[in-house]
Order: structure tokens, then sequence, then C-alpha cells
């Protein structure tokens, strides 16, 4: 009982060290940022293209597939109550409020937050973060802030394309497919949605985007450097962001309720 | 380096993309109802209940948005909810007995102030008061209604 | 982090004065519960070849990594030209480290950098010379190791040997007052091991740096070292010229030494008697 006691004991203290030491870690990244925004602007841009335009395929296929599915479960809710008019708008809250910030984010986990670890951790496992302390450059601006800085501006530009082609996928399968009337369609859309719904989609964005860089960049850095402690890296980026980011998720949604 | 050049048109690309898709969401579904007005002239409203409407909800005539909720109260001394709205200052010529009623827009809509026209030859000016008001209606009381007079259909 | 000139403690030049460049005294360092140095007292000369050796395990990447402050010892002091590394504030740090040059097990070439990237890069971090310098000095460094044709090419398209003499050209960019070398010739043909061996010499005399190669390989080590020490259960075991240690008396220098399979350091892993292990089992 007492070694049970002490094991938990010793995993909550352990987890509140790790967390404690991710949250000094993000001080940094934060502090370095404007700083190599400024100054080494070509590493954020190529890192944008890593984590940002590489991403684009996967966001789009999956963003047109939901709106679709949108289309198609709202359509056959809403005739229940004639209100076939107003898929639009079912597919539109979904995807700007809900939808599209939270799926890509895991998308964005999934493609870009991985590959981020994975990278940063080989570099760490064949001694290039290593090198370069010896070399006398700080690796955490060199490499580090780049990168989170790259996932952190991509991210609100995936989500809008996300959502974007979404509602295009739910246009797609109501009006050519279940012949809702497309200028009824789009009405139902523009009198309902406001800005106020999109700044909530644009704010879950920012607030997802800097979670999961965040978090793929602190795995990476902090992957045991083995071939298999880079995989479990990459392993851990995906669940603790997918976690992350439902948990915010709510809270975000509780409150601009 | 070759590499780098790609590497920058791609990257304008995507945050070309990603800028038009924010446009797109934000021009093309958004706005249908707005209203803003650089001049406008306040009014007051009355209601029992004014279910959920909310502040910034719109203010139609004829189905025309032609001003915007800008505060809901409540009285404590009358209780009552008061409303408070702004009226587009072109729109002068609205009777001063017409009637407010809260509406619903469609059926997952929000709910809004439609004014019916009255027949009075004056015109409501800043400050004025609507008069005549009908409130929202309540789902419940509805239902309840409903009940009590089947069953008083089934007394016969 | 780009370099700012000025600071308030200047970095005091390496004392010319001092023969030993870096002077170990009486270092403590445990990892957790393994201890790994127990009083370790050690002195490099300047402009020499200082050769670390040992058995597997010993520390000998963990000393280079507390000579050039990557890890603060628990007790004792290193002094590199006659300051001590443990007063030295983050600035400093990264100044002196700056007089460093570093030759890693595995070349630890930057991956997404061209050769001549990779050999530029320190010049790109922490001075501002012009491109064109810039690539004066790259070529001349790559010229040295003899890889000036590959400039253009990527790390993963270069063999071992050859990533390996990248890395020392990007090592002497900076034109450093020490290289270290840490395990250079592992996994190496005869041929590329040869090359090696002779740029460290070369460059250790043309050039008056002090080079300090970690090393369990005595055959290449002893043929280039002035200097060696076998470092073992946590402090130097032995010292001396290559000759000295060929011919010492201790047994576990010359089981190291000579590669004797058995010795001092055991073969069998601690395991219970072999007897009982075997027959108890049958008996079951």
């Amino acid at each position: 009982m007492t070694t049970l006691l002490r094991d938990l004991y010793n995993t909550s203290a352990e987890f509140v060290r790790t967390f404690g030491a991710f949250q000094l870690f993000s001080l940094r990244l934060i502090r370095h940022s404007p700083g190599i925004l400024v100054s080494r602007f070509d590493l954020v841009v190529k890192q944008i293209f890593n984590t940002g335009a590489l991403s684009l395929v996967i966001i789009m296929v999956c963003g047109l597939f939901v709106g679709g599915v949108l289309g198609l479960q709202g359509y056959s809710n809403l005739a229940r109550f004639n209100a076939e008019d107003s898929v639009g708008v079912f597919a539109a809250f979904g995807l700007i409020k809900e939808l599209g910030p939270v799926i890509t984010a895991l998308l964005f986990a999934g493609r870009a937050g991985t590959s981020l670890a994975s990278e940063i951790g080989l570099m760490k496992a064949t001694d290039q973060l290593s090198a370069m302390e010896m070399m006398a450059v700080n690796p955490v601006p060199r490499v580090l802030v780049p990168r989170f800085l790259g996932g952190v501006i991509a991210m609100p530009f995936l989500v809008a394309v996300f959502s974007m082609v979404g509602l295009f996928g739910t246009h797609l399968v109501a009006v050519e497919l279940l012949s809702v009337d497309v200028g009824a369609f789009w009405q139902q859309i523009q009198i309902t949605v406001d800005m106020h719904d999109i700044n909530e989609g644009i704010f879950k964005s920012i607030v997802f985007g800097v979670a999961a860089s965040m978090i793929a960049v602190w795995e990476g850095y902090n992957a045991v450097p083995t071939a298999e402690g880079v995989g479990r890296a990459t392993t851990r980026t995906v669940v603790i962001t997918a976690i992350v980011v439902l948990v915010f998720d709510f809270m975000i949604t509780a409150v601009m309720l | 380096m070759q590499q780098t050049r790609s590497v920058e048109i791609g990257t304008g690309l995507f945050v070309l993309l990603g800028m038009g898709a924010l446009f797109f969401l934000t021009t093309q579904t958004t706005g249908g109802d707005d209203f803003s007005a650089d001049e406008t002239y306040r009014v007051e409203a009355r209601f029992e209940n004014i279910g959920s409407l909310r502040n910034r909800a719109p203010v139609a005539m004829s189905g025309v948005t032609i001003g915007r909720v800008t505060s809901v109260r409540f009285d404590p001394v009358t209780l009552e909810a008061v409303v408070q709205f702004v009226i587009d200052s072109q729109f002068d010529q609205i009777p001063d007995d017409s009637d407010a009623s809260i509406l619903t827009s469609g059926i997952l809509g929000s709910q809004y102030i439609g004014l019916r026209a009255g027949g009075s030859d004056t015109y409501f000016e800043d400050g004025s008061e609507v008069l005549f008001t009908q409130s929202a209606i309540v789902l419940e009381n509805l239902i309840g209604k409903f009940l009590v007079n089947a069953g008083s259909k089934d007394e016969d | 982090m780009r370099q700012e000139p000025e600071k308030k403690q200047q970095m005091k030049p390496l004392d010319p004065s001092s023969e030993n460049l870096i002077e170990i005294h009486d270092l403590k360092y445990s990892r957790g519960h393994r201890v790994i140095f127990e009083g370790l007292n050690l002195n490099i000369k300047r402009g020499e070849i200082t050769a670390l050796m040992g058995p597997s395990g010993t520390g000998k990447t963990t000393l280079l990594r507390l000579i050039t402050r990557q890890l603060i010892p628990q007790h004792g002091t290193i002094h590199i030209g006659g300051v001590d590394i443990a007063t030295l504030n983050l600035a400093e740090l990264y100044q002196l480290r700056q007089r460093f040059g570093m030759l890693f097990q595995n070349g630890a070439l930057l991956t997404d950098l061209s050769v001549f990237e990779n050999v530029a890069f320190p010049l790109r971090e922490h001075t501002k010379l012009t491109n064109r310098l810039i690539r004066h000095v790259v070529l001349t460094k790559l010229h040295a190791v003899g890889l000036r044709g590959a400039a253009d090419m990527m790390p993963s398209e270069l063999s071992g040997g050859m990533a390996r003499r990248v890395a020392l050209a990007r090592a002497m960019v900076m034109d450093p007052d020490i290289l270290i070398y840490d395990e250079p010739f592992v996994g190496l043909d005869p041929i590329s091991m040869g090359v090696i061996v002779r740029l460290v010499r070369r460059m250790n005399d043309t050039l008056g740096i002090t080079s300090i190669i970690v090393s369990h390989d005595v055959a290449e080590v002893s043929t280039v070292a002035d200097c060696s020490f076998l470092i073992s259960g946590g402090k130097v075991a032995a010292s001396g010229s290559p000759d000295e240690l060929r011919t010492a008396n201790s047994e576990l220098v010359r089981q190291f030494m000579h590669g004797m399979a058995d010795g001092p350091v055991a073969f069998h892993y601690h395991a219970p008697d072999y007897e009982e292990q075997l027959l108890g089992r049958d008996a079951e």
C-alpha cells in the first residue's frame, strides 16, 4: 500500500516538475521570439513553409470531406423540421467555431508536430545541438524558436483554409447533390454568422497553434537521444497535443458562448 | 540558393491562400444582416419578456434592417425589460404609434425586433419610446395554452 | 547568438606564460548514483597533443563536457589559461567556447546545410565578415582537409571519413586555441584513419594550437600523442608519453595498452558461481 502511495507521489511530483520546466521553456521561447522575427526572418519563413505549406494537402482534403459530411448529416437532420435551407448555417457554425480549429490542430499535430519533434530529436541524437552549443551558438533561438514561430503563424491560415474548403464541401453536397437552393444556402449563412463567430475561430486557432508548436518543440528538445527516444517523442507530441487542444477548446467555448 | 527561392515562393503562396481563405470567410459568410450607420437616433421600448433578444440584435421594418439593439436592461420598479436601440437617421419618418415585436429569424436564427408601421402623423425621434410592444413568444407558455385548450375541448 | 563586441569584464586572454593550458584539480562528478570522477587531477600542456584514453564508460566524453562547461562538477576546479571556468558568466562562457574547436564522434554536421554552409556556420553566427571573405576562409579550411571540391555537397552524401574531415574544417574555421577530438578514429577505414591522423598532427604543429584527443584506439593515438592520460576508476591511472605507458609496470596500464582480454578490467560481468548456476538448474 505504501509503495502505491509513494509511486503516486513520485509520479505527481515528476509531473509537476515537468510541467514547471515546460513553462520555463515556453518563456524562453517567447522571450527570444521578437528578436528572431526581426533578425532571422529567413529561418522563420522556411519553417512556415515546412509546417504550413506542406500541410496544405491534408488540410484541404480533410476539410472538403468534413464539410461534405456536415452537409449530409445536417441535411438529414434539418429535413425533419423542413429547415434544409439552414444546412449551410449548421455547417458554417460547426466549421468556423469548432471543427475548423480543432480538427486542423489535430491534423497539424499529426503532420507538422511530429515532423518538428522528430527533426529536433534527431538533431539532439546526432549531437548537432551539442555541436552548436560548443560553437557558442545558443540552439534555442537558432533552431527551436523559428520552428515554434513557423507553426504559430501557419496555424490560423491553415484553419481558415480548412473552414473555407469545408464550406465548399458542404455547398457541393447540399446544392449539387441534395438540391438545396444555392441562394438560400449562402444567404442563411450570411445572415446568421457574424464576425464574433469568426473571431472565436481565429482566437482558437492561435491558441491551438501556440500549444501544438510549443509541445512539438519541447518533446523534440527533450527526447532521449536514441532512435527509440525520438520515436517516443513523436508519439507523445500527438497524444499530448490532442488532449491539450480538446481541453482548451472546451474552456474557450464555454467562455465565449 | 535555389532551394531557398522555391521555399520562399511556396511560403508566399501558402500565406496568400490562407489570407484569401480568411478574407472569404469574413466577407462571404458574415454581414448579411450587419448594421452600421454614421448617424443614428435612439429609441426605447419596454417588454414584458424579451426572450433571447441580445445586445446588437437587428431592428427591422418590413424585413429590412434599419437599426440595432444597443442595450438591454431590467427596470426594478416597473418589473419590465427595457430595450434601447438605434435607428439609422435616414429613416426618420416612422410613425410613433408603430409597434415593436420580438421575432425569430428562421428556425436556428436569433431573435430580433420587428417594427410594424402605425398610422400616426408624428414620427419617432431621438429619445422616443415605443408605446405598443409585443413580447417574445415563449414556447412553454404556448404549450401550456395548447394543453389547456385541448383539455377544455375534451370537456365539451 | 550574435557576438556583442564589448563586455564589461572582457574575457581575460588565455595566459600565455603558463605551461599548462588546462589544469584540472581534484575533480569530482557523479551522474545520479553513478560516480564518474573521484578526485581527478590532470594538466594539459600548451601546444601539445594530449590523449585521454581509458576503457569504455570511464567518462571520457563526460570529461570533455566538463572542460567546456556543458556540465558542472560537484567538486574541484578547472582552469583554462589561468581562468577558473566556474567563475565565468554566460557571455564569457560563450566567448571562451569560441576559442575551442570540437570534433564530435560522428561529425555532427548540420544536416540541412551544405558542406560549405556547415563550415561557414560559426563565421556567419559570430563574425560580420563579408560573403567574399567567408568564402575565402571556408575554401581555405576545406582545402586544408582536402575537401574543397565537396563544398556544395550535402552531409547525407558524404562518407564517414569525409564527414569527419568537414567537421574538422568547421572546428578550425575560427582559428581556435584548443582543438578537441572526441573519438576521431572510430569506424574509419585505414586510409581515412591515416588521413585524420596526419591532419591532427599537422594542424597542431603548423597552427601552434593545443589538441586533446579522446580515444581508445591505442595504436593510432600512440603514433600522434605527445602525452597520454589513462583514466580508469574515476581517476588518472597512469600518464606519460606513449612509450612510457607501453613499458609501464601497472597491470591495468598493461592490459589497456596491449589490449589483453582479462586483467584488472574483468572479462566476466559479475555473475553467480558458474558451477552452481549450471548444476543448480539441472538438479531442478
